[in-house]
């Protein structure tokens, strides 16, 4: 059952961590006061995009529901995650969120063969009644990211490109029939010649399987290329939400901004605003601590009142923007 | 299975070291069952007479023959420690698997009772039970005894392992594909453990031989059954070196020495063949 | 005059154990040069050979690493040093951080993480001097990281406090302490997020436009060699596929391969369908024949399954290995 068409709906969620020892007790505030959401019946690929401490990884363990938020609601189809403790209930919904994780090297154990995984993934769910069934149900999913099971029977992860380990995992994935798939960097790992194939797979699953994907990464290029919507976060602030046309070719949000612009790229226009010389902050750890916008140690435009409070979300064209330039 | 043994045979020079070490030993347990004498007997034999064609170790100052009393001695030894490694490997893997992948409470109060039974003093505990327990002493309640002794530092070891893989994305993987806990650390961990468990077992084996040395050298275990430590409780009993009966001390001695070699070769020359990233580099990893 | 001269070098891990032997060749034939004063990309993927290139013209070849033929000779200035037979106690006091230095991947090669930040400093400067006035030393070293945009307190802290952009950062630091003619860089911002891998290329490029040495920069980010190297050499099995100016490579790229790297490229901006390259990178221990490029070619012809092509100087400074190019100029 799906509340308001809703397939996933995230309100208001925060995560918190308690740091002792070294921060001497302090609070470390991952996720701070996130909302988004994704519609039932228009499978999209939303990018949630940001650096390290970003807190991306952490909304995606919330998402896979590996932890649960201090405050605030995860609703999938309608039902409150935090609700979901029994084993039974924990299986339907693992098959209906599965993950795709960065290190194609690591998804697999090295001492077990690959298509294992598969096998135990259709005949976990009940989507298979045997082995022999499981065959074909693997052999489909194989060829849905364009391999099969004769390529890949009874290989380890060591006999297969960076590449193929991932569409394999891809492939896993797909085999309880998803509505989510939750990709963790699927591509930053996988060598550039590669990076085409997992990328055109995931439009292919969002347009012909009806399958909604979560992309979490730091690329912006790839983001671009591939996703409807795109969050950008900050220090667990969502800073700017919108389509990803709007929010990468016309940033609102200052960070967005200089995120645009460090992004190197080969065409000759932008490598003038890439050289433009850029100071790099040494309160990286401290900007988490601060008062107010997470970005204003950095931020061009910074006002008074940025260090003092949380900016409110404003819309601004076609995007939700955190930022007092826009109030 | 042949194809490893013949691969190791092949390529690796102490597999052939363990290979003959440990067909002797073999050799000798199966020759136990074919014995002209009975070990329980004495004076069957010349006594005390050097090493010659007949009696290959000498005889001894019961009336035995050496060699023949050695083959029931290596049998019974071997078992003993057979037992022992095999029941504590049981415990070390159930104890370190399920502390390791559940955590929490489980692993806190696990891990509370593996350290204690660390700290144990084990020579002085053992000894006061072969002490109590003199009567009904034989190798196979020694060496379940030993087994009840022999598994926590190896528990912990294996858990280490454990907490180690847990982290790993391939168990998440594993948990995503709808297994259960239980088959994970079967499926996905045990593979990774198995190389310290054979190493562990094989250990295992030598340490409680060499407890049973020493508690037999000292009295404390069943005195009538052969064994290489009550070889050498006998031989001090009569005097053997002061007698010049020296081949009734070297004769045990050669076996222990034999049989951890050989034991101790197999464990490196396999551990280092089935060593997970051996088996990478040896697949091409 | 050269800075550093390869000339067919070959570089294979050769391996045995339990009786199976693997020749990987993961460096067949490769011959280029580095002059002063310049920025050098490196590019290719993973199982190129880049990382064998660099640890043979770099002094470090081990077991099961082996150079079965070719030659790898520096110029520096007037003292001149064949990498493949130069003695280790020479590589060590005069060539090791005063001619060549190097930035690796995460810094973890370098920094010591049980020691503060500048007792890795004395430690590298004591290798090769005694250092006889403390306070001096200090006074120099400070300056010569704040010239780089580094904080003093860096130099009192442990690597764990530090970010991994400050850390490279240091690495950088650490790498010019004695102002080498070439800096090798590898990866030296591949785990890095874009703002802090922006600020690391650009102190790179500062770096050289100061001391106007040689960067060699080694990274399968193609972007970043549009915006930092002069000069771009690919990689693909092992062997050179093309080697350009930077604006040549990216504007008018002749091997198939380079131009499968430029096109696949995403941009913001972009949407349209980029396609993927076929096929799986090779095995270097089993590559295929002729051109190692051919199974995934979109233009493979049959001479390229039998022969492999030379590597050719088309324009200047432009070379390419490619059968197309060499039927074009026939």
């Amino acid at each position: 059952m799906s509340a308001n068409g809703k397939l996933l709906d995230v309100q208001h969620v925060t995560v918190e961590f308690h740091i002792g020892g070294l921060m001497g007790g302090s609070l470390l505030v991952a996720v701070n006061d996130i909302s988004f959401s994704m519609e039932s019946d228009r499978p999209a690929i939303f990018t949630l995009a940001g650096e390290s401490g970003s807190g991306k990884t952490t909304l995606s363990r919330l998402l896979l529901h590996d932890l649960d938020p201090t405050r605030g609601k995860v609703l999938f189809e309608g039902r409150d995650l935090a609700t979901i403790r029994k084993r039974n209930d924990l299986k339907e919904f693992m098959k209906k969120v599965q993950p795709v994780f960065q290190n194609p090297f690591e998804t697999f154990s090295p001492l077990r063969r690959v298509d294992a995984y598969l096998f135990d993934t259709a005949l976990n769910f009940g989507v298979a009644s045997d082995r022999q069934d499981a065959a074909r149900v693997v052999d489909g999913a194989l060829r849905n990211v364009g391999l099969s099971l004769d390529e890949v029977s009874k290989r380890y992860p060591h006999e297969l490109s960076g590449g193929q380990i991932q569409r394999v995992s891809v492939a896993r994935s797909l085999i309880s029939r998803p509505k989510l798939i939750l990709a963790d960097e699927p591509v930053s790992m996988v060598d550039a010649s590669l990076r085409m194939e997992i990328v055109n797979l995931f439009r292919k699953l969002r347009d012909e399987q009806k399958v909604s994907i979560i992309y979490i990464t730091h690329d912006l290029a790839t983001a671009y290329y591939v996703s409807d919507r795109i969050a950008i976060m900050l220090r667990g602030y969502i800073v700017e939400l919108g389509p990803v046309e709007d929010v990468l070719n016309r940033p609102a949000h200052p960070y967005t901004q200089l995120l645009k612009e460090s992004v190197p790229e080969p065409l000759p226009a932008d490598r003038e605003s890439w050289a433009k010389h850029i100071e790099l902050g040494t309160t990286e750890v401290k900007e988490y601590g601060r008062e107010g916008c997470k970005f204003a140690a950095r931020c061009p435009y910074v006002m008074d009142i940025c260090r003092k409070a949380d900016p409110p979300d404003v819309l601004v064209n076609q995007q939700t923007v955190k930022c007092y330039l826009y109030t | 299975m042949f194809k490893v043994i013949r691969d190791l045979f092949r390529y690796d020079g102490r597999f052939r070291l363990a290979a003959f070490f440990l067909t002797a030993v073999t050799v000798m347990i199966i020759l136990s069952y074919v014995s002209p004498y009975d070990p329980d007997k004495s004076f069957v034999v010349a006594m005390d007479m050097p090493p010659s064609p007949e009696h290959i170790f000498g005889t001894d100052s019961r009336g035995q023959d050496v060699f023949w009393w050695m083959t029931f001695a290596m049998r019974n030894s071997f078992f003993m420690g057979v037992i022992t490694a095999a029941v504590s490997r049981v415990i070390a893997i159930l104890m370190g698997l399920s502390a390791g992948y559940r955590g929490g409470w489980l692993d806190r109060f696990l891990m509370s009772v593996t350290d204690t039974f660390v700290v144990l003093p084990l020579l002085p505990i053992l000894i006061l039970l072969g002490f109590l327990l003199r009567d009904i002493m034989n190798q196979f309640l020694l060496g379940f005894i030993l087994a009840l002794f022999g598994w926590p530092y190896d528990a912990r070891l294996i858990r280490s392992q454990v907490l180690t893989l847990r982290e790993r994305a391939f168990t998440r993987t594993a948990v995503y594909s709808g297994t259960g806990p239980f088959w994970i650390t079967i499926r996905e961990h045990l593979p990774f453990v198995m190389p310290i468990v054979l190493a562990t077992t094989i250990n295992n084996i030598l340490w409680a031989i060499g407890f049973e040395v020493t508690l037999s050298i000292l009295g404390l275990s069943d005195l009538t059954r052969p064994s290489i430590g009550t070889a050498l409780y006998w031989a001090n009993q009569h005097g053997a070196l002061v007698a010049g009966v020296w081949w009734w001390i070297a004769a045990p001695t050669l076996a222990a020495i034999v049989l951890a070699l050989g034991l101790y070769l197999l464990l490196t020359s396999v551990n280092d063949y089935i060593d997970p990233r051996t088996r990478l580099r040896l697949i091409g990893g | 005059m050269a800075l550093l001269s390869v000339n067919s070098l070959c570089a294979y891990y050769q391996t045995e154990l339990y009786g199976i032997s693997r020749t990987v060749r993961a460096v067949d034939g490769v011959t280029f040069e580095l002059y002063p004063n310049e920025i050098y990309g490196l590019a290719g993927e993973s199982s190129c050979g880049k990382t064998t290139l660099i640890k043979v013209i770099s002094g470090n070849v081990k077991p099961p690493l082996k150079v079965i033929s070719g030659s790898v000779d520096y110029q520096f200035g007037s003292y001149a040093v064949d990498m493949l037979h130069v003695p280790k106690e020479d590589l060590r006091r005069n060539v090791r951080w005063k001619e060549i230095s190097y930035v690796m991947q995460g810094s973890m090669s370098v920094l010591n993480p049980v020691r503060k930040v500048i007792k890795t400093f004395e430690d590298i400067v004591e290798t090769h001097d005694q250092i006889t006035n403390r306070r001096e030393f200090l006074e120099q070293v400070t300056a010569h990281i704040n010239r780089l945009g580094l904080p003093t307190e860096v130099l009192s802290s442990y690597p764990h406090q530090l970010s991994g952009g400050m850390k490279q950062r240091v690495a950088i630091a650490l790498a010019t302490l004695f102002q080498p003619s070439l800096i090798i860089a590898d990866e030296p911002t591949t785990a890095l997020d874009v703002v802090v891998q922006r600020g690391v290329l650009q102190m790179i490029k500062d770096i050289q436009g100061a001391s106007n040495n040689t960067v060699l920069l080694v990274t399968h980010d193609m972007a970043v060699h549009a915006n930092v190297a002069d000069r771009v050499m690919i990689m693909y099995a092992g062997r050179i596929a093309e080697e350009a100016p930077t604006e040549t490579i990216f504007n008018a790229p002749l091997h198939p391969y380079t131009q499968h790297l430029i096109g696949s490229l995403p941009m913001i901006g972009e949407r349209s369908n980029k396609a993927a390259l076929k096929g799986t990178p090779p095995n270097l221990a089993n590559p295929p024949s002729g051109c190692r490029f051919h199974p995934r070619c979109p233009y493979a012809m049959e001479v390229c399954q039998t022969t492999v092509p030379d590597l050719v100087l088309v324009k200047q400074r432009h070379r390419v290995a490619c059968h197309l190019i060499k039927e074009a100029s026939a």
